[in-house]
């Protein structure tokens, strides 16, 4: 589903993506893991056509990206910090953004139901809280049938019946055959819900598979001390 | 791009700003108006307002909008949205919705005051002409000061230093110059100098109107011939939306290059 | 018994001429409709020519039309065309030599060199006449109405367009000039040099390639005359050249270049005059002693006054100026701080004229502030103590 080739893309001298090689198959849930810094994010923008590399192809599809938009229309994409138009409601943002992209879907409902976010819905987005914004944020996000969705750091914020709900969203779409691709630092939500691991480290990918593959080759008992030790070998 | 001019333009109705902007112009409207009781009068203590202080309203407006909205912008580039798309109809939504203001805001005390019945309805129209072309002028200016400015305070310094070379400095040393030259034939440099100055040029457009005897009174056959017939004004304009097309471009370049 | 001979294509005159040698002294010709090539017409005797529904006259462009050669002539409704164009002699639609009591009227010129022209005469009238050139250069076209050495004329009620200078008047005294209307000439609407003791009055001067040029002349008064649309870089509504002892008064100057070229002139009174949208309402040039400036309006002049000297010795008081920016707490009318019409930008424009593109930007409001506030450049006594808050009424006539 996404190949990505040579991937380079510095920020001024810093270099952040070092010819980074990814291909991830249609279906299952992908955890992108690494070091602050590592390019997790810079990595998902890229995807998104946020950022744009210095070189390198990204294809979706087998299609190219470069200069093109429309692809983002297979894309659902959840921001690590969701920040709004403070002076716009809940309900106005989400019919605006249905509008913006031209889709006239009714599966909001059922998401503001499941985040019981009925009664924000006339509020303004700057007076909310931050989890509330969260579960807005994940409202637009889950309320358009994309088979690709990109989460950053979906967990932020979020009370734990709110989470177990997300989980089992998440595992939802999975079932649908979707792509999900997410970053997070909970290494037990992680362990929980990604099929695959695509570990980032210095801007390469340094490892990619299961969790059991992980837990093998580093010989740690548990996911977490796992990726200590890949942690610890490579400051070492 | 129209949605996103839409949703800026609907964004900004509903802000604060815009209200202080307009109840500023209709207060400025009035008073001039009806405190003076002369439109000639009026129409001559706007133009030294509008040469002023829309360049710089249009600048503060632009960078602040644009460091605002920037969550905004994140979460729209991430839709299905064309880049360019978004920060052209973002500039948009700012410029006209302060055009707006401006002309509703000045409009409508000259209109009650019976602007329609007067001669000073050319010198008015162009006024307004003028003050919309400024302000489409420096948005765009202030977008692109704040597109290439990540940091806040960086990009309205930026801002406030461009308003001021181009409202005060430059004129400073543009008359330096011409005094300093002034054994040299002038008039093409002066003119010419003009041009690199959008608020130079939208005051040649008013003096065409307000102070035409006095121009011509300059001996030059360039003069003669930029204020004597239409070729002035046709320049002018022209100048003046290149003066638009080109920071509108240079904010579609930027927004395509940018990383966010 | 005075009679009256008719000349037409079928009377018993054919022409003027033939009527004129008919005529008795005191005779009236009447000249019905129809077109007349004649030329070189001499009236030598005190006569009435009168015309009929305009007859044409045409010249043919061989010289000169009518010459009048004896007192207390008359010549009414002709309609007069071709006169010929000489670079040696000034050909004329009329002329009038070394005569008096004449009236010339109701006349309409066209296709002409000179029109009008008077020498070394006296008490005559020159009434209502329409006089259309056709000039486009100076140097071969003549003048509307011209006076050379004359005394006592009444110009009253012509129009004069298009001719090199609408109303010239030389070494010509006593005249009255009233009611006329001169526009759309290459040079100058009116034009009078060494010529004392007249009085020019609701005339209106338009749209002349100079303006009005007043020179070398004693004892003027132009009253209630309107100086409109004087554009160019040497064109004015009033130039004033060495005019001494006069009266400028309830004038109106408006959208002209320069409202009032000020040269070597003395003792004048300058009052209700009205200044209005001229590029300089008033420039002076030098050589201008105890001019008196007091309740005229200034409104809307890109420059109020332009001064060359920071010596003053001139006058302003009581004037209206649209610019004034002071305040009447004592609600007197008169505003409680001084005017200063003089700009320092008026000075630098006058040393750097392209500068002049920098007129009403912040920049200029600036420094013309700061010299406001503490006069370096502009002379220090050059106010108006009693500005007045509301522009006056000078109502014309």
């Amino acid at each position: 589903m996404i190949k990505i080739k040579e991937l380079h893309k510095k920020f001024g001298k810093n270099e952040v993506l070092k010819g980074l090689d990814l291909t991830i198959n249609e279906g299952g849930i992908f955890a992108v893991l690494g070091p602050n810094g590592s390019g997790k994010t810079t990595l998902i923008k890229s995807i998104l056509g946020m950022v744009i590399p210095q070189s390198g192809t990204i294809s979706l599809n087998k299609k190219t990206i470069k200069k093109d938009w429309e692809y983002r229309k297979d894309i659902d994409y959840l921001p690590q910090i969701a920040n709004f138009p403070n002076n716009l409601s809940v309900k106005e943002l989400i019919k605006m953004i249905k509008d913006l992209r031209a889709n006239n879907t009714d599966k909001d409902l059922e998401l503001i139901e499941l985040f019981k976010l009925g009664s924000f819905l006339d509020k303004k987005l700057g007076n909310l809280s931050g989890g509330t914004k969260q579960k807005v944020n994940l409202v637009l996000t889950f309320m358009f049938d994309s088979p690709l969705i990109i989460l950053d750091e979906p967990t932020t914020g979020l009370d734990p019946i709110s989470l177990i709900r997300l989980k089992d969203l998440i595992n939802k779409e999975k079932e649908k055959g979707k792509t999900i691709l997410l970053t997070s630092h909970i290494m037990s939500f992680v362990e929980e819900i990604a099929d695959e691991i695509v570990f980032l480290l210095e801007g390469v990918i340094y490892f990619k598979g299961t969790t059991q593959e992980l837990k093998t080759k580093t010989n740690q008992p548990d996911f977490e001390h796992a990726i200590a030790s890949i942690l610890t070998d490579s400051y070492a | 791009m129209l949605k996103i001019l839409k949703y800026s333009f609907y964004d900004l109705m509903r802000s604060r700003w815009s209200y202080v902007y307009f109840f500023f112009y209709l207060l400025l409207g009035v008073v001039l108006l009806f405190l003076n009781n002369n439109l000639s009068k009026a129409v001559i203590t706007l133009m030294n307002v509008i040469i002023t202080l829309v360049p710089l309203i249009g600048t503060i407006f632009g960078v602040m909008y644009y460091y605002n909205s920037k969550e905004f912008s994140e979460l729209l580039l991430a839709q299905p949205i064309k880049r360019t798309s978004i920060f052209i109809g973002q500039y948009l939504g700012v410029a006209l919705s302060l055009s707006m203001s401006l002309i509703l805001g000045l409009g409508l005390p000259f209109v009650f005051y019976g602007i329609f019945m007067s001669s000073a309805i050319w010198d008015f129209t162009l006024l307004l002409v003028t003050g919309t072309f400024l302000t489409l002028i420096f948005t765009a200016l202030a977008f692109n000061i704040a597109l290439s400015n990540e940091n806040k305070i960086k990009g309205f310094g930026y801002a406030i230093l461009l308003w001021l070379f181009l409202a005060v400095i430059y004129d400073g040393i543009f008359l330096m110059s011409l005094v300093f030259f002034e054994d040299y034939p002038l008039d093409k440099l002066s003119l010419i100098g003009t041009m690199f100055n959008p608020i130079d040029l939208s005051r040649i457009l008013i003096l065409l109107k307000l102070d035409i005897s006095a121009l011509l009174g300059y001996t030059g056959a360039v003069f003669k011939q930029f204020f004597g017939t239409n070729f002035g004004l046709i320049i002018s304009i022209t100048v003046l939306s290149l003066w638009v097309i080109i920071p509108t471009y240079f904010i579609k370049r930027k927004a395509e290059r940018k990383d966010f | 018994m005075a009679q009256t001979l008719e000349v037409c294509s079928n009377c018993e005159n054919k022409t003027i001429k033939e009527a004129i040698s008919k005529a008795n002294k005191h005779d009236t010709i009447l000249v019905k409709r129809g077109t007349y090539k004649e030329y070189n017409i001499i009236i030598d005797k005190p006569l009435t020519l009168i015309g009929e529904d305009y007859p044409i006259i045409d010249g043919e462009n061989k010289g000169e039309i009518i010459s009048i050669h004896a007192d207390s002539v008359t010549v009414d409704g002709l309609h007069i065309i071709n006169v010929g164009t000489s670079y040696t002699s000034d050909y004329a639609a009329i002329r009038v030599v070394k005569k008096k009591h004449f009236v010339i009227q109701n006349l309409k010129l066209e296709k002409l060199f000179f029109g009008i022209y008077l020498e070394k005469s006296q008490y005559g009238k020159v009434l209502n006449n329409q006089i259309m050139g056709d000039a486009v250069e100076e140097y071969n076209s003549g003048n509307g109405i011209q006076l050379w050495h004359c005394k006592n004329i009444d110009i009253d009620g012509n129009t004069v367009t298009n001719v090199r200078d609408g109303i010239y008047l030389e070494f010509s005294d006593f005249c009255t000039i009233t009611n006329n209307v001169s526009k759309n000439n290459i040079r100058y609407g009116l034009h009078f040099m060494f010529s004392n003791d007249d009085l020019y009055k609701n005339n209106r001067f338009e749209n002349n390639g100079a303006g009005v040029a007043v020179m070398f002349s004693k004892r003027i008064k132009m009253h209630y005359n309107i100086f409109k649309d004087n554009w160019g870089s040497a064109s004015y509504g009033v130039l004033l050249k060495e005019i001494n002892d006069s009266e400028i008064i309830g004038n109106t100057f408006e959208t002209n270049t320069i409202g009032i070229n000020i040269e070597g002139t003395n003792r004048m009174v300058y009052k209700n005059n009205d200044f209005i949208g001229n590029g300089w309402a008033i420039k002076f040039r030098g050589a201008c002693y105890t001019n008196n400036f007091t309740h005229n309006n200034f409104m809307y002049n890109s420059f109020d006054l332009a001064y060359n000297s920071r010596l003053n010795d001139n006058k302003f008081d009581n004037n209206y100026w649209s610019s004034y920016a002071g305040y009447d707490l004592d609600k007197n009318g008169t505003g409680d701080i001084p005017y200063r019409p003089v700009k320092l930008f008026s000075y630098i424009v006058n040393r750097t004229p392209e500068t002049i593109i920098l007129l009403r930007s912040l920049f200029i409001d600036i420094i013309d502030f700061s010299e406001k506030v503490s006069p370096v450049f502009t002379p220090d006594n050059l106010l108006d103590n009693h500005p007045q808050m509301k522009p006056l009424s000078n109502d014309q006539n």
